[in-house]
């Protein structure tokens, strides 16, 4: 096959320069492929953040405790009763999506509704958060978790280059995630008026669509992603309920990174974000890797808070 | 002598031009007042003017100093103060400490200054008679009425004692008779000496007020002169009053 | 009661406090309550931040690690007297607090509670690649069995503790009462205005962020010398960020009265439930009420109080 055999002559030169050169192109070249993976895979995790912070400007840092729950629930049905994580996430979507839906309603009468949101409901998704992760250490202890699945262990191989299908999997299934809400967002109704609830609501309540509800279909739709990001993070890695946590900067760095409200910005700050993060750990030690995604984002806010895309 | 003078101001948000390259000079003592249809960037002009938001183009002089790159406080230091077109009191304050608020972090922190606690608090109490809320002195923002809460933005810009004072639609829901309470009271601080600029839509208070009247519509400055001729203007019947 | 009055009384009641325990003959009693003083200086620090200026930080953990590892850097360096350590502390995590609120300060308070958490995992990853203070493995401190003044030297860990306390209820309560506190009340209302009235937010926030800073780095100074054995995991445990969040939440956040009540109930409750049930459950149960004071009562214990005492005019 001409693109095989094309891949094949490259990474062989590949490799001649790496030689002359003293790196070792074999590690880079995989380094990479694993950083643009991850980087998909990113995506995923993102997703629900940029709505409920890029679109709708609620600073809901319990996402990731969501997204390992997600995991979790992937991880009982899969041990008991086999069935693939993905198609586990994709049952439990209107159950996470009512939950998003249940939270906001309390987030709205409790402090949007009063014009308290920033203390006290930056307060209320630690609570969550933190109440999440002890009641999953609870529940399931401390152990590291995972999932059985057909694709979780091969490769594929095209000369030096290694495409572990555990994370090209879940790279194609985020991707796939990411294309279909962007249509949603830009082809129907409701996600137009998801898109706009942000500028103006107005011109929302002129059209009879009732903002709140637009915001709880939206967050709804946020929490609902977390769902299969959780299927996709324990098909990655094993899990354990303060993996949560390394997220939570990950998850905002790129979404500040890419620019809020952004949702292509979110797939490149993602993209970005991983390939940074494999080289470093590659280079530099796994020890290091939870720091980029913070220090990448503290060094976003602090210079260009308006990130690479932003409004 | 120009207090105020704002040179070619420019302000876009993403790709909205919400200002168009103003050019306005306001003299001493003046009392000019701002008239406009709803967005057509008076409130942006304001909040550039003060440091709230950052032009893009164009320049601001006030009192012959340079106003790029200073923080509103500062500004408001210098001698620059202005009210909220929405009332934003500090709601967990009294109202007179509202009033506190200015008269501790702008008239006391100017160079020569040094007001004992009961200076400031006899300030508050002037200011409060002087706009009519006196006996609401301990109250909170949540116990007044909107009228009360237009007041008190206004009182609170007073107590920072400027040179300048921008009134943001100060007006919005009074009475005819208390609209012609707080254009007389503007006028008396006026004669005292502050140059005031009147941003409004009661048309007319805004005749009554001003000496002269500038015209703001689509982020562009339309007209510039003497009320009675400025409303006579075609280009500004046609464009606000005509509607 | 003007402020030096107030010192005074705190420093009667803490001297107070003191020999009430010693009367009681229980070790435990020491051990126990150093956490709950530690616990009412965390609670009051993050106040200074958090409930006056309304700037929320979730990495406290961070401020407290900080004070806790300069200490065990200058142990393994150049031995020092531990209130020498707490002054040092308090310079470390002062550093770090102005040093975090310039980069980000700027920004909404929402951006600057995120960085907040960034902030703690950064620190915490540079911790755990420091072999110097330990790293992953830890630091073992060995402690003193006694102190020439004090006695035994947890009695002189639980003096110092109550120092502390007196030190953060005092600066709470003055800065209140100045002009300061009231600079910080406009923050918390409206920024914008407070900004047109003259008032140098910027610069009150970055006070703030540096003095909520010092006062964890000092509580966390003394801590290696508590506990033994140092590790990144329990410096930096979840339960620092938790409890200083949710015990001024729920004491009630616009008075120093609120930290010390709600570290005091939060931080017996945790003492008690941690020796019956399992210190996850008593974990769980803080953050259940932080939830449900947020939600219900959000001027906490304080504000419910206030509201009962004084029924809302109309």
């Amino acid at each position: 096959m001409p693109a095989g055999a094309v891949l094949r002559k490259a990474s062989s030169l590949g490799s001649a320069w790496g030689e002359c050169v003293g790196l070792s192109f074999d590690l880079l070249i995989n380094a990479l492929i694993a950083g643009i993976l991850l980087g998909g895979f990113y995506t995923a995790v993102t997703i629900g953040v940029s709505i409920s912070f890029g679109i709708l400007d609620i600073v809901n840092i319990a996402h990731p405790a969501f997204i390992i729950l997600g995991s979790y629930i992937a991880y009982i049905i899969n041990i008991n009763f086999g069935v693939d994580p993905i198609v586990i996430s994709i049952v439990m979507l209107p159950a996470f999506y009512l939950l998003g839906a249940g939270i906001y309603q309390i987030y709205y009468e409790a402090f949007e509704r009063r014009g308290q949101e920033s203390l006290r409901g930056l307060s209320f998704f630690f609570g969550l958060l933190f109440v999440t992760e002890v009641t999953l250490i609870l529940v399931f202890g401390v152990d590291y978790r995972y999932v059985e699945a057909s694709y979780i262990g091969p490769s594929w191989r095209i000369g030096v280059m290694d495409f572990p299908l555990r994370m090209l999997v879940p790279c194609v299934a985020a991707l796939a995630l990411f294309a279909a809400l962007q249509l949603f967002l830009s082809r129907t109704f409701i996600g137009r008026a998801i898109s706009a609830v942000a500028q103006d609501q107005l011109a929302l309540r002129l059209m009879a669509a009732s903002p709140t509800r637009i915001k709880r279909i939206a967050f709804g739709i946020s929490i609902a992603t977390t769902a299969v990001a959780g299927a996709l993070l324990i098909i990655i890695q094993p899990v354990e309920p303060s993996v949560g946590r390394e997220y939570i900067g990950r998850v905002f760095a790129i979404c500040v990174f890419g620019g809020l409200g952004s949702l292509p910005g979110t797939v490149i700050g993602a993209m970005l974000l991983g390939i940074v993060e494999s080289l470093t750990a590659t280079f530099y030690g796994p020890s290091w890797a939870p720091a980029v995604a913070f220090g990448v984002l503290l060094l976003t806010l602090a210079f260009r808070p308006a990130g690479l895309l932003g409004r | 002598m120009a207090l105020l003078e704002v040179t070619g101001l420019s302000k876009r948000f993403g790709g909205f031009v919400a200002l168009d390259g103003i050019d306005l000079s306001v003299l001493e003592g003046e009392r000019v007042g701002l008239i406009g249809p709803n967005g057509s960037g008076k409130s942006t002009l304001v909040n550039c003017i003060c440091g709230t938001l950052a032009n893009e183009t164009g320049s601001v002089r006030f009192d012959g100093q340079p106003m790029d790159g200073l923080l509103t406080h500062e500004r408001t230091r210098r001698g620059m103060a202005r009210s909220f077109q929405l009332p934003r009191p500090f709601v967990t304050l009294t109202v007179a400490d509202n009033l506190r608020v200015p008269l501790l972090y702008t008239v006391n922190a100017r160079a020569g200054s040094s007001l004992k606690s009961a200076d400031i608090h006899t300030r508050c109490a002037e200011l409060l008679q002087l706009v009519g809320l006196a006996e609401k002195a301990a109250k909170l923002p949540r116990d007044l009425t909107q009228v009360e809460m237009r007041k008190l933005e206004l009182a609170r810009a007073m107590a920072a004692e400027p040179k300048l004072l921008i009134a943001d639609e100060s007006m919005a829901g009074l009475s005819q008779s208390e609209v012609d309470d707080i254009v007389a009271l503007l006028i008396r601080l006026n004669e005292r000496g502050i140059t005031i600029v009147l941003i409004e839509h009661i048309m007319r208070a805004v005749m009554r007020f001003s000496q002269r009247l500038v015209v703001l519509v689509s982020g562009r400055k339309i007209a510039d002169g003497l009320p009675d001729a400025v409303i006579r203007d075609a280009e500004v019947e046609k464009a606000y009053l005509g509607q | 009661m003007r402020n030096f009055v107030f010192l005074l009384v705190c420093v009667a009641v803490a001297i107070v406090v003191f020999f009430a325990a010693r009367m009681l003959h229980n070790d435990y009693i020491f051990f126990a309550g150093y956490t709950v003083l530690q616990f009412i200086v965390l609670a009051t620090a993050w106040n200074i931040l958090g409930g006056y200026t309304g700037y929320v930080n979730f990495g406290s953990a961070a401020f407290f690690a900080m004070g806790a590892y300069a200490t065990v850097f200058f142990h393994k360096l150049y031995p020092q007297p531990i209130p020498v350590l707490i002054v040092i502390g308090g310079i470390v995590s002062g550093i770090v607090g102005f040093g975090m609120g310039y980069l980000t300060l700027r920004l909404r308070g929402a951006f600057f509670a995120i960085a907040t958490l960034a902030l703690a995992v950064v620190l915490q990853t540079f911790v755990v690649n420091w072999d110097y203070v330990g790293g992953s493995r830890g630091a073992y401190i060995i402690r003193p069995n006694e102190n020439a003044l004090v006695g035994p030297y947890i009695q002189y860990l639980f003096v110092l503790m109550l120092a502390l306390v007196v030190i953060a209820l005092v600066c709470a309560r003055v800065i209140e009462r100045s002009q300061l506190g009231y600079g910080f009340a406009t923050i918390r209302d409206d920024e914008l205005a407070a900004e047109a009235c003259g008032v140098p937010t910027l610069r009150l926030k970055l006070i703030a962020t540096t003095l909520s800073g010092a006062l964890m780095g000092m509580a966390g100074a003394p801590f290696p010398y508590y506990i033994g054995y140092l590790q990144p995991s329990s410096a930096f445990g979840l339960e620092y960020a938790v409890n200083s969040i949710a015990m001024p939440m729920i004491g009630g956040t616009t008075s120093w009265v609120g930290p010390l009540i709600g570290a005091i109930l939060l931080g017996s409750l945790q003492q008690i439930a941690t020796v019956t049930i399992s210190s996850a459950v008593n974990l769980l149960i803080v953050g259940l009420l932080l939830i449900a004071f947020v939600i219900v009562a959000p001027n906490g214990i304080v504000g419910l109080v206030q509201d009962t005492l004084r029924p809302r005019a109309k």
